[in-house]
């Protein structure tokens, strides 16, 4: 059996279903990404584990034990919340001795757990500071040796980052995600951030209105999406109508113009039929370097400067969608309202549900 | 501007000399007991007199029965309000705030009609007349205890907090002594210095249930025959008063201090 199973469970508030029917096994050692828009469950299912919120139906079974009904401060999980939830009165290294002197540790054990966490957290200056006298960064980082403290079973964490700025998110979060291989934890990590989802997780949960939609590798979200839904939530993605001509050779018409498809679900449309198809913008790219499977005429409507990357806004007929090359200072860009020829590969046109 | 500015400056004054000048006359007239010359006379009298130390300790006692009991019941209610019943804050608020709409002389017939007799019988000894008094402050305070301590947990994210303690390990008793009390310190130090100023002056309710072992009704009795005297008790009772205002202002500023921004 899994380490962690969620069997079936829901969560009504009232009239609300939060969550329906969410079923997952984790392994040992998995770090998972709940990943949604913000008021699709995630945090309930979240506090659910936790023990904050007694599921409507369904089980909750850690290690083989059943711990739906445990009261939370018996579960030996450790959280982290999105406001840090640093106790105001207390020192850092107090803070991160909390957990261990509730369970009434030797003091010596807990001074050796106490330096050990702040080094593993760079926070080892900060030892006597109060959390007001630190940055939000820092005061994540003490909340996260806070919860690593008493070697929880399982780590939990709600949109840890979502408070701090873009360039310590970063760093932060490669930091969480090596504390986690080091020390070979089972994280759960909430977020509406699919880019965080996609660079932090071995395998990611992508829910909406309170129900599963895709769980999958990042690889696996990213280019094989299941559901419209997953596909334009998780990364950039550019859809249209199109009809089907020949379901066999996956042959679709776009606005005038023909477009082959490798999509297998094609195979089960009808000829006529009207299909949503979706490709990502860096599978198109300008003709003149590599000719591929399809190959499409389009104006320039605009250039966007991305850095590395150069995001070109293109029309076909009524349809636009955007195209992603890499920046190269050597190379020219075509210039707006010009008409260039663009190409991609079959396998890059996915036909959606 | 500048006409408006010296306006200020006038009026500023006569809201010092309307506040002052009482105070100044009745501690020149308390200097007076002897005919001859300005003297401390009433002063010492009133330190030998052992009455009004008596009932200045024991009100004293009842104000600080009364800030622990208050405590006592409004810490956890307000706590469990703030973490599971926040719909409710409206209707406590509104009835911590009876005792101001509710005169005293009200609640302390009140309090006579129902405790004088069976079932209740409190107010036969010393022991239950006592209680009665620090029920009726208790209540009596309660506005300014539940606000101090409502914005204490306010300032605080009670449920965050508990949550977080709750997951490494703590039960209720941790979370509200370790966590919760902790952080409500300087918010219930202001109000128990507030609470403890109010009762020490207060008269209503004193002089029906306990008459003269309090220190209000005391105050009243000497001022009704021994002028002089009376007059040294108001400048000292003003100076207690002030000393426990400098005192709640001094926590309040510690209190913004070591909280911080949050
Ligand atoms: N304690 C609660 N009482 C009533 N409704 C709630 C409660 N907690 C969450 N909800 C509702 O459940 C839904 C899911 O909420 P939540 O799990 O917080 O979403 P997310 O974390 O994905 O943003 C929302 O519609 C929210 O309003
Ligand atoms: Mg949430």
């Amino acid at each position: 059996m899994a380490f962690l199973v969620l069997e079936h469970v829901s969560k009504r508030f009232g009239n609300l279903i939060a969550v329906e029917d969410f079923h997952l096994a984790v392994e040992k050692g998995e770090f998972i990404s709940l990943l949604g828009p913000s008021g699709c469950g995630k945090t309930t299912v979240l506090r659910m584990i936790a023990g904050f919120e007694l599921p409507t139906t369904g089980r909750i079974i850690l290690e083989g034990e059943d711990i739906t009904r445990v009261p939370p401060n018996r579960r030996n999980i450790g959280m982290v919340f999105q406001s840090y939830a640093l106790f105001p009165n207390m020192t850092v290294a107090q803070n991160i001795a909390f957990g261990m002197r509730v369970r009434r540790e030797p003091e010596h054990r807990i001074r050796e757990r106490v330096d050990e966490l702040l080094a593993l957290v760079h926070l080892e200056d900060k030892r006597n500071s109060y959390p007001h006298q630190l940055s939000g960064g820092q005061q994540q980082r003490v909340a996260l040796a806070r919860a690593l403290a008493i070697r929880p079973r399982l780590l939990l964490l709600d949109e840890p980052l979502s408070a701090l700025d873009a360039k310590i998110r970063v760093t932060l979060r490669s930091e969480i995600r090596a504390i986690q291989r080091q020390l070979g934890i089972t994280v759960i990590y909430v977020t509406h951030d699919q880019e965080e989802a996609l660079s932090i997780s071995d395998r990611i949960v992508v829910m909406r209105a309170g129900k599963i939609e895709q769980v999958g590798t990042p690889f696996q979200i990213y280019n094989f999406p299941q559901t419209s839904f997953v596909a334009s939530f998780v990364g950039m993605l550019n859809t249209a109508e199109a009809e089907v001509l020949d379901p066999q050779q996956g042959l679709l018409q776009l606005d005038g113009a023909h477009l082959l498809s490798a999509d297998p679900g094609l195979r089960r449309r009808k000829p006529g039929e009207r299909v949503r198809l979706s490709i990502r913008p860096e599978r198109i790219s300008l003709a003149g370097e590599q000719l591929k499977d399809n190959l499409l005429q389009a104006r320039v409507e605009d250039i966007t400067f991305l850095g590395a990357v150069v995001r070109i806004q293109l029309r076909l007929g009524n349809t636009l969608f955007y195209m992603d090359t890499f920046n190269n200072p050597h190379l020219a860009l075509p210039t707006i309202g010009s008409t260039v020829q663009v190409t991609c590969s079959k396998e890059a046109v996915m036909v959606l549900e | 501007m500048r006409k408006a500015t010296l306006w200020n400056w006038f009026w500023i004054l006569l809201g010092l000399l309307y506040f002052f000048l009482p105070l100044l006359a009745t501690f020149h007239f308390s200097l007076r007991a002897r005919k001859e010359a300005l003297s401390l006379l009433a002063y010492q009298q009133m330190i030998e007199d052992t009455r009004i130390w008596q009932a200045l300790l024991y009100s004293i006692q009842i104000g600080l029965l009364t800030i622990g009991l208050g405590l006592l019941l409004m810490v956890p209610t307000v706590y469990w309000v703030h973490l599971r019943a926040r719909y409710l804050r409206p209707m406590i608020e509104f009835f911590s705030l009876l005792p101001f709409v509710i005169p005293a002389i009200v609640l302390v017939f009140g309090l006579i009609r129902i405790y004088s007799g069976d079932p209740f019988p409190l107010t036969n000894t010393y022991a239950g007349t006592d209680f009665l008094l620090i029920a009726g402050y208790v209540v009596l305070t309660l506005p300014y205890l539940y606000r101090a301590i409502d914005a204490g947990m306010t300032a605080i994210d009670v449920a965050t907090l508990t949550e977080a303690a709750q997951s490494l390990g703590a039960g209720w008793g941790t979370i509200l002594f370790r966590v919760i009390v902790p952080n409500l310190r300087s918010a219930m130090l202001g109000a128990a210095f507030l609470i403890l100023a109010i009762v020490l002056g207060e008269f209503t309710i004193a002089s029906f249930i306990v008459g003269l072992r309090a220190f209000g009704p005391v105050i009243w009795q000497v001022g009704q025959n021994r002028a002089y005297e009376a007059s040294a008790l108001v400048i000292f009772s003003f100076l207690l008063t002030w000393i426990l205002m400098a005192l709640i202002n001094f926590v309040a500023r510690r209190a913004v201090v070591t909280s911080g921004p949050r």
